[in-house]
């Protein structure tokens, strides 16, 4: 199928850069050592701190640096080629081929992904096990839930970059709207904090927001801290931003093709 | 080298600041992202101490001290990275600089190369962790419970000059490797930025042996944590002698000359890429 094959010719485009994912492995490393001695700090004062012990917050570290690329928390992936092509005015043979503009970007994005997932995502997961004391789940039903939940996260966070990037129709150039887009993930997905800390109302808040399904989510069902009826809502909540957030995109879409004008020549 | 060296620093520095506000112009192009681009530095640095923040609604202390104290290490090292990354920030491009050739152009012009590496393409909007950095420091300095002798207060001000030079001999070091490798900066980044994170918490909070590194290998320990002892008037919690809390400038000095003796060979020994 079609988007299968889009999706195999983006898994192997991003593994061209071998150099570079190892030097990103070693970032993430360094950084997952740095976090974890943090939140160990944390659970020494407060052992239950945000219902996780010290081992669910250590585990928390390590997974989280194993999304950043896989969901694309900072951005990046097959939407940053729209908002160029929409720069240079290439989108318009987007926009013309006969398939799902959404769809064949989408499709690029879960190869990409699949990808970071089996490097970005594996490698420092087994350096953290190496380094620190980590919680695995016993059965394989838990593993195929995280692997659904971060499917959708990806979705999410493909849904939410492709709004950023459509701002280029208007403003041209997506880098400010994509930095101020940025933060907002990096703060409300639980990579800079796990959202469980967020004090009273502010938790439930952030935990309902859509970037939370890009981090929290997944590890949440990792960890077994939702289990049975809540993991169903937690996959819930992630596959409806999911829809949301397409809907939004086809919506955006359609207006900027009305204003979208092709040059002659 | 006829020229005085005072000559030849001041023309540099001229140089400098033409090719960084001819950039600052050109960012200013595209005013909407530039903007957002500068608000969103602010925000994007701030969001590590609202981290600690939120982590304070469940703890008292992390590694023995207090929100403010952390709050005087944090904003400190923000300062430091922050006006390092400014002007010298530029310099991890250096590996892409050679492999498009346009670093064989820059030797050929009156100006000292890294300058010309680290001006271009200055970008303004990292002012905006140097901005949010002095903030939570200045909110610190009122709430630390210190008394602010002369001795105290030259501490802090040799702290911020210190810390910013050795985050730029960093920067310069990690860069000049990229005369070997042509390519790579990310490792540098755990350097550099991971030296910034580690330096945000007081670092009671790691194992002995990673502060012993902190200190003797990657020496990011002398930007905030030794000043800071002094300042707070805290004994060493690792039982180093207490010299090391006034050693920040002998750091400052042997990073910059490493950096610059690296820099020196790396440029002695370049032959062009050859493409």
């Amino acid at each position: 199928m079609l988007y299968v094959a889009v999706a195999l010719r983006s898994f192997r485009r991003y593994s061209t850069y071998t150099a570079a994912t190892l030097a990103g492995i070693f970032t993430n490393s360094v950084f997952g050592v740095i976090i974890s001695f943090t939140y160990i700090a944390v659970w020494k004062e407060n052992p239950t701190a945000g219902g996780y012990d010290v081992t669910d917050a250590v585990t928390f570290c390590w997974l989280a640096q194993a999304m950043i690329m896989t969901v694309a928390v900072w951005g990046g992936g097959t939407t940053d080629d729209v908002a160029d092509r929409i720069r240079t005015g290439d989108i318009v043979i987007d926009l013309y081929r006969p398939v799902s503009f959404l769809g064949w970007y989408l499709a690029g994005d879960l190869g990409r992904s699949a990808y970071h997932l089996l490097t970005r995502g594996l490698a420092p997961t087994v350096v953290g096990a190496l380094l620190f004391d980590l919680r695995f789940p016993d059965s394989p039903a838990t593993y195929l839930l995280f692997l659904v939940s971060v499917a959708l996260g990806v979705v999410v966070s493909f849904g939410i970059r492709m709004l950023v990037a459509c701002t280029a129709f208007w403003l041209l150039d997506q880098t400010g709207v994509l930095s101020l887009a940025m933060v907002c993930a990096v703060f409300f997905s639980g990579l800079a904090v796990p959202l469980v800390l967020f004090p009273g109302w502010t938790r439930d808040l952030v935990l309902a927001l859509p970037w939370a399904a890009l981090v929290q989510t997944p590890i949440d069902l990792w960890l077994g801290h939702s289990t049975g009826v809540e993991a169903v809502a937690g996959l819930g909540l992630q596959a409806t931003w999911a829809a949301v957030l397409l809907l939004g995109c086809g919506l955006v879409l359609r207006v900027a093709d009305r204003r979208l004008v092709v040059q002659g020549g | 080298m006829a020229e005085p060296l005072a000559a030849r620093l001041a023309w540099n520095t001229r140089a400098f600041l033409m090719l960084a506000g001819m950039w600052v112009r050109v960012s200013w192009t595209y005013r909407a992202s530039f903007l957002l681009m500068t608000l969103a530095s602010v925000v994007i640095t701030g969001i590590d101490f609202v981290a600690i923040m939120v982590m304070f609604t469940n703890v008292d202390s992390l590694g023995g001290f207090g929100l403010r104290d952390i709050a005087f290490l944090y904003g400190a090292t923000a300062v430091c990275l922050g006006l390092a990354d400014l002007v010298v920030g530029n310099v991890e491009r250096l590996g892409r600089r050679i492999r498009l050739g346009s670093f064989d152009a820059m030797m050929v012009r009156p100006v000292g190369v890294l300058v010309q590496v680290c001006a271009d393409e200055f970008a303004i909007r990292r002012l905006g962790r140097v901005a949010q950095g002095s903030l939570v420091l200045a909110w610190a300095i009122t709430r630390v419970d210190v008394d602010w002798d002369p001795a105290r207060v030259l501490v802090t001000v040799g702290m911020l000059v210190c810390g910013t030079l050795i985050f730029t001999g960093i920067f310069v070091l990690g860069a000049s490797f990229q005369f070997l490798t042509t390519e790579g900066s990310e490792v540098a980044n755990a350097f550099t930025y991971g030296g910034n994170a580690m330096t945000q918490y007081p670092l009671t909070i790691y194992p002995r042996e990673v502060v012993r590194a902190l200190t003797f290998l990657v020496p990011v320990a002398f930007v905030n944590w030794y000043p800071t002892l002094f300042v707070l008037d805290i004994p060493d919690p690792f039982g180093l002698p207490a010299a090391l809390q006034l050693a920040s400038p002998v750091a400052a000095v042997v990073v910059c000359a490493l950096a610059a003796l690296a820099w020196r060979t790396g440029v002695r020994r370049y032959r062009s890429t050859g493409s």
